[in-house]
C-alpha cells in the first residue's frame, strides 16, 4: 500500500493537489491497526472511529466472524445463557462506525517499517498499532497436556467451540463421575473465572448427577473471592467440591489425556471430565512483535504504550500494566484510555488524565451473584489501585439477586460499548 | 391478586362519592404512606407545583393513562403499555409497585418493588390524596421532595462541560447502556441535570448505598459530576 501510494504520487502531479485536500478520499488520514476484536480491541476500534469522526483510518483484524465473549461463558456452562446470546459480530462497527473489519490472522509485525502482515498475504501499514490479542497458553505448563489434547481435555478458556465441548462432556458424565479442573497459576485471565466455573458445573451436576464429585487441583494458596465462593459452595453444593491447594500437591500436577487420568502429587486419579486451564501468556503476536518481557507485554499506564515501542499500545490480558486484573472490563477500560491517547497523538485532540476501573461479577448459584471491583490511576511505575470493594459473606438473598441482575445489565452495557 | 381485593371492592363501590382525602384513608394510612413515599421521592414529585424529575410527577396519577405526558420522556416499555391501554387504577398501581418490571417489561423505573402489602396500601393512600383535583390541594406540604444531600448553590450552579462529560462518560457506559435500555442497571440518559448531580453527590458521600457507584463517584470532582450531568442530560 505504501509503495502504491508513492508510485501514485510520483506519476500524477495533478492528483497531488487533490490529495492535499483533507479527508476527501480518506487519503493521508493517519492509520491505526487494531489486532484482536475482543473487549480491548473492539472497544478501541469503536472509540477511535467514533470520536475521530472519520479523521483516523481504523482497521480491526480479528480472525473470527462471530466473537464469543469469555465473560458469561461460564453462565452458558451452567445453563443460564445460550451460546448465541454471548456471540457478537462486527457489522455495526463496520457499517455505522466505518471501521475496516478484516477477518484474518495477524502473523507478523515489522516495527521498523510499521507494517502488519496477515496470514492471507496482505500487508497493513500503520501509524499506531494496538495489540489486544488476549492470552495464549504456556507450553509445557501442565505435563502431559498441549493444545493437541484440547479436544479430550478442554481448556474452555477461549469461548466458543471449547465451551460447547466442555458442556457436552459434563452432560455425558456417568452418574457419580468425577469432574476435575486443573486451575492456573497467577497471573491469568479472569481471576474468579475458574471458581465461577466450578460453581456452574456444580449447579448442573446437582440437578442431573447429584452423586458426582468435583475436584480442583490448584497451584495457588488462595484465590479471588475465596471466602464468597467457599461459603456458597458449602451452602448450595455441600460435600460435592474438593479443592487441593499447594499444600496437598495442587502445584504438582500432570495429566494423561489418553488414559483420562490426573496425577496429583504422585497419586493417579481416574476422571471423567478434565478441564485443564494451563498457565497463560500474552497472545503470540506480542512475542512476534518482540515487545514481551517474560510472558507479558509491559506498558506505560498513562497511555497503554508498549515500554519497548511507543508506536504500539497493548491492551487487556496481554499487557503487564500493574494492579488491574486481567478481565474484559479492564480491557474495555484500558481501550478508552488508549483510544484517547492515540487520537491525541495523531489528530491533536485533547487528552485527559487516564482513569481506569474494573468490576467482576460471578454467579455462584441461581440468583446468588457476587462482585469485586476497584478503581485505578496511572503512575510512572504502573497502573495503581486507588479504591475497591467486594461483596460480603452472609449477604441477604435480595442483594445477591440484585447483584446477579446487575451483571446481566453490565453484559448488555459492555457488549454495546464494544460492538455498537 | 392478593388480600387487598376487599379494599378494591370498597374503593370501587364508593368511587366518585368521597373527596380524595377520604378515598386515601380507605386504601391505607396516608400519614404512614408519606413516609413510605420517601423511597420514591428521589425520582418522583407529588403535590402542588410538582414537576417531572427523573420520573414524571404523580399528581392525578389515579385514573391517568400510562405515558400520558408529552413533556416527559418515557421508556418505550411504558409508551407501549400506554398504547395498549394501561391505565393507572388502584389495581395496576398496586401491581406496578409490587414489581415494576413484571407489569411493564422494559420500564426504566429502577425500583425493586414494595413487597410488603401494607407499604403499598399506605403509599397508594398517600398518592390518592393528590388525584382528584391536583391543582387545588389545600394546605398540602409543597412537593414531597426528598432531600438526600444539601448542596451549596455554587455547586449546583456549576455549568458542566459536555465535551469533558463525553470523555468521562466512557467509564459509565461500560455498565449503563447508552441507548437508555435499563436491564439490571438503570438508564441514566435524559435526566434533569440537577437530579443527576444530586444523585452523584449522594453516592460520593456514601448516602446512597451502592458500592460500585460510591467508588465511581468517590473520585469525581464537582466539575466532573456537572460535566457528566450535562452530557447525559442532553442524550435522548
Amino acid at each position: 500500500m505504501t509503495l502504491n501510494r508513492r508510485k501514485f504520487l510520483g506519476t500524477s502531479a495533478g492528483m497531488a493537489a487533490a490529495l492535499s485536500a483533507p479527508a476527501v478520499l480518506g487519503a493521508g488520514r493517519p492509520r491505526v491497526v487494531v489486532i484482536g476484536g475482543g473487549a480491548g480491541g473492539a472497544t478501541a476500534a469503536r472509540y477511535l472511529a467514533k470520536d475521530s469522526k472519520g479523521a483516523i483510518d481504523v482497521t480491526l483484524v480479528e480472525p473470527t466472524r462471530t466473537y464469543f465473549t469469555c465473560f458469561f461463558s461460564n453462565l452458558y456452562l451452567g445453563g443460564f445463557r445460550t451460546l448465541d446470546s454471548i456471540g457478537h459480530t462486527y457489522g455495526t462497527l463496520a457499517a455505522q462506525f466505518g471501521v475496516n473489519v478484516v477477518h484474518d490472522w495477524a502473523v507478523g509485525i515489522d516495527r521498523d517499517a510499521r507494517t502488519v502482515s496477515l496470514a492471507g498475504g496482505a500487508m497493513l501499514p500503520y501509524d499506531r498499532l494496538i495489540l489486544s490479542p488476549g492470552i495464549d497458553f504456556v507450553d509445557g505448563a501442565v505435563p502431559g497436556w498441549d493444545v493437541t489434547a484440547q479436544n479430550r481435555m478442554p481448556h474452555a478458556y477461549k469461548a466458543g467451540s471449547q465451551s460447547e465441548l466442555l458442556r457436552a462432556q459434563i452432560a455425558a458424565m456417568p452418574q457419580g463421575g468425577v469432574f476435575a479442573m486443573v486451575a492456573p497459576p497467577n497471573p491469568y485471565r479472569c481471576p474468579p473465572g475458574p471458581y465461577e466455573r466450578i460453581s456452574m458445573v456444580a449447579h448442573v451436576l446437582r440437578d442431573t448427577n447429584p452423586s458426582a464429585k468435583i475436584l480442583i487441583a490448584d497451584p495457588k494458596p488462595k484465590f479471588s473471592k475465596q471466602a464468597l465462593f467457599e461459603e456458597g459452595w458449602q451452602k448450595h453444593y455441600g460435600g460435592m467440591i474438593d479443592r487441593l491447594g499447594p499444600d496437598f500437591g495442587g502445584d504438582d500436577v500432570a495429566v494423561d489425556p489418553d488414559a483420562m487420568t490426573l496425577n496429583v502429587d504422585g497419586e493417579e486419579i481416574k476422571v471423567d471430565v478434565c478441564n485443564v486451564i494451563p498457565a497463560m501468556k500474552a497472545g503470540r503476536i506480542c512475542d512476534l512483535a518482540g515487545i514481551t518481557e517474560g510472558n507479558w507485554a509491559p506498558v506505560d499506564g498513562h497511555t497503554m504504550q508498549s515500554r519497548v515501542d511507543p508506536n504500539i499500545h497493548v491492551l487487556g490480558d496481554a499487557a503487564a500494566q500493574g494492579d488491574m486484573p486481567k478481565s474484559g472490563f479492564s480491557a474495555n477500560s484500558q481501550a478508552k484510555v488508549a483510544a484517547m491517547a492515540v487520537r491525541g497523538a495523531l489528530t491533536g485532540s485533547k487528552v485527559f488524565p487516564a482513569k481506569f476501573s474494573n468490576t467482576c461479577w460471578s454467579l455462584i448459584d441461581t440468583d446468588d451473584g457476587v462482585k469485586v471491583g476497584a478503581t485505578y490511576e496511572a503512575t510512572d511505575e504502573k497502573i495503581a489501585k486507588v479504591d475497591g470493594f467486594i461483596s460480603q459473606t452472609g449477604e441477604d438473598a435480595d442483594l445477591r439477586a440484585a447483584t446477579y441482575e446487575e451483571s446481566i445489565g453490565w453484559y448488555a452495557g459492555i457488549t454495546q460499548d464494544m460492538f455498537g | 391478586m392478593r388480600g387487598g381485593l376487599a379494599a378494591i371492592v370498597i374503593w370501587g363501590a364508593l368511587t366518585g362519592a368521597a373527596p380524595a382525602e377520604e378515598e386515601g384513608r380507605r386504601i391505607g394510612d396516608p400519614v404512614r404512606g408519606a413516609e413510605v413515599f420517601g423511597q420514591c421521592a428521589a425520582c418522583h414529585e407529588v403535590g402542588p407545583g410538582a414537576r417531572h424529575r427523573v420520573g414524571p410527577h404523580l399528581n392525578g396519577i389515579f385514573g391517568r393513562k400510562a405515558a400520558r405526558f408529552d413533556d416527559f420522556r418515557y421508556s418505550d416499555g411504558i409508551r407501549r403499555a400506554g398504547r395498549d391501554g394501561l391505565t393507572w387504577d388502584l389495581e395496576h398501581l398496586d401491581a406496578y409497585l409490587t414489581n415494576p418490571k413484571t407489569l411493564v417489561s422494559g420500564t426504566r423505573m429502577n425500583f425493586r418493588g414494595l413487597k410488603d402489602r401494607r407499604d403499598r396500601d399506605d403509599v397508594l393512600a398517600y398518592l390518592r390524596q393528590f388525584s382528584d383535583n391536583p391543582s387545588d390541594i389545600p394546605e398540602a406540604a409543597p412537593t414531597a421532595r426528598k432531600v438526600e444531600v444539601e448542596l451549596p448553590p455554587e455547586v449546583l450552579a456549576i455549568m458542566g462541560d459536555p465535551d469533558y462529560g463525553e470523555y468521562l462518560s466512557s467509564e459509565c457506559t461500560t455498565c449503563h447502556q447508552i441507548d437508555g435500555d435499563a436491564e439490571g442497571i438503570p438508564a441514566i440518559i435524559g435526566w434533569p441535570e440537577e437530579d443527576f448531580v444530586l444523585a452523584m453527590h449522594a453516592y460520593r458521600r456514601k448516602i446512597r448505598p451502592h458500592p460500585v457507584m460510591q467508588m465511581m463517584a468517590g473520585r469525581l470532582s464537582d466539575e466532573e459530576i456537572a460535566a457528566l450531568a450535562a452530557y447525559f442530560g442532553a442524550l435522548e
